[in-house]
């Protein structure tokens, strides 16, 4: 047998309705490669409600319960209580958009952290409403062209810096949050897996490539979140009780408009943005690698 | 008292698998593997979105035990098996146009 660096086992079915070259998709495969057949999954409205496919149709190997936008938070909370009440050993999983997390589901997600159910909460993020045609989200990108930020002649792109999910999260004391792509997967997959073996709420933010959301050729996934880590766009890391920790540190780094310049949108981008990204992401990663540091010493909450 | 749940009558519940779907037609590029050059690392396995690509009982004498098949009722033909490949023996070649 040939050695594989995931487990064999699917719990993601075939035939399903993502777009081809889908990093939502892949993730949800990754993931449940580590959480096995145990997970029970709570989904809003976003792209992976209609990725299953509408009535009779499904394409997990567990189950899935649809729930509202806005609630995905209040549903993990009660599905986690009453597997608690009828003595049932499940991993109670949310999954949402970056819409239904950041935006609309973020006051329920907050209170469930609060109370501190058992549950992990994913945030694919696509980085817009996706499902609904390309509409900025608050995690969006700085100077990402939507729909709703078009790009012309007096409106331009996104304005203001993508909310931190992580470090809102982390701010609640939450006893384990990471971020994730599957450009990682053996990285993503220890992460689940690791989740898994904390009680308490978790939270795990996936960058999630969406080629027609994005403007890239769709079978540029994997390389487009591959570069999105090595130009310090989004670091690979997590915090495990207040202790921060940088599971990937590349070798070397790629200039942020490697990654910049492959998607449309951000074609339209002067040089002086492309700096300004640069600098920030710079800075950003010494931040990060200042909180290891110091965490060492005691929880950064 | 646990909760009657086995009282309700039935929620919808989905249970067809969309397996039952074929999704060829979706597809405009077809990846196709060099079994000469491939060396059975399953990155093209890993990275499929749509569970295309099965690992399979290699032909007797084949130099490696297992290969990646790939099950053309499921690939869309997104082209990331063949961008990921580390030996670029993927190509991605043009479907025909029916009769
Ligand atoms: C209360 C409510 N408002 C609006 C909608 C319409 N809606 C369905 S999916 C969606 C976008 C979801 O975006 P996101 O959470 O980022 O997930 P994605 O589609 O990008 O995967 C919207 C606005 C809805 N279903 N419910
Ligand atoms: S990625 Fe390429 S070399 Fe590796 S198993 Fe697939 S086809 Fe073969
Ligand atoms: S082209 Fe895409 S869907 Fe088809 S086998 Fe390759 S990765 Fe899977």
């Amino acid at each position: 047998m040939v050695k594989t660096s995931l487990p064999r086992e699917e719990y993601l079915i075939s035939g399903h309705f993502a777009c081809p070259g889908c990093g939502a998709a892949l993730s949800m495969r990754i993931a449940l490669k580590a959480l096995g057949k145990k997970a029970v999954l709570s989904i809003p409205a976003c792209c992976w409600a209609v990725i299953p496919g509408p009535f009779p149709y499904r394409n997990l190997e567990v189950p899935l319960l649809y729930t509202a936008f806005e609630v995905t938070g209040a549903s993990v909370s009660g599905l986690s209580e009453g597997f608690k009440a009828m003595g049932e050993d499940a991993i109670v999983v949310g999954w949402a958009g970056d819409g239904g997390t950041a935006d609309i589901g973020l006051q329920s997600l907050s209170a469930a952290v609060e109370r501190g159910h058992d549950f992990i909460y994913v945030m694919y993020d696509n980085e817009a409403y996706m499902n609904t045609g390309i509409q900025r989200s608050s995690a969006t990108p700085e100077y990402a062209w939507t729909t709703t930020t078009p790009v012309g002649k007096r409106e331009f792109w996104k304005k203001g810096w993508k909310k931190d999910m992580v470090g809102i999260m982390v701010a609640h004391r939450i006893p384990y949050a990471a971020t994730a792509t599957p450009a990682f997967p053996e990285d993503m997959y220890r992460k689940f897996k690791k989740a898994a073996s904390i009680k308490g709420p978790k939270f795990i933010h996936i960058l999630s490539p969406c080629p027609p959301g994005w403007r890239f050729p769709e079978e540029k996934t994997i390389e487009v979140a591959r570069k999105a880590v090595l130009s310090k766009v989004f670091p690979l890391y997590e915090v495990e009780n207040g202790r921060w920790r940088v599971t990937f540190k590349p070798a070397r780094f790629i200039p942020v408009e490697e990654y910049l310049r492959m998607q449309g949108r951000f074609r339209y981008l002067p040089e002086d943005a492309v700096r300004y990204v640069q600098e920030t992401v710079d800075r950003e990663w010494e931040r990060l690698l200042r909180k290891e540091e110091l965490s060492k010493e005691g929880p950064i909450w | 008292m646990p909760y009657p749940w086995q009282e309700l009558e039935e929620a919808p519940i989905a249970r067809v698998p969309t397996s039952e779907i074929k999704r060829s037609s979706w597809r405009t590029m077809r990846p196709v593997i060099d079994y000469d050059r491939c060396i059975s690392c399953m990155i093209c396995w890993k990275f499929c979105p749509d569970v295309a690509i099965r690992i399979e009982k290699a032909p007797e004498g084949h130099k490696y035990d297992e290969i990646p098949v790939i099950d053309y009722d499921y690939c869309k033909g997104c082209g990331i098996c063949a961008n990921e490949c580390p030996v670029k023996c993927i190509t991605m070649e043009r479907e025909e146009v029916g009769p």
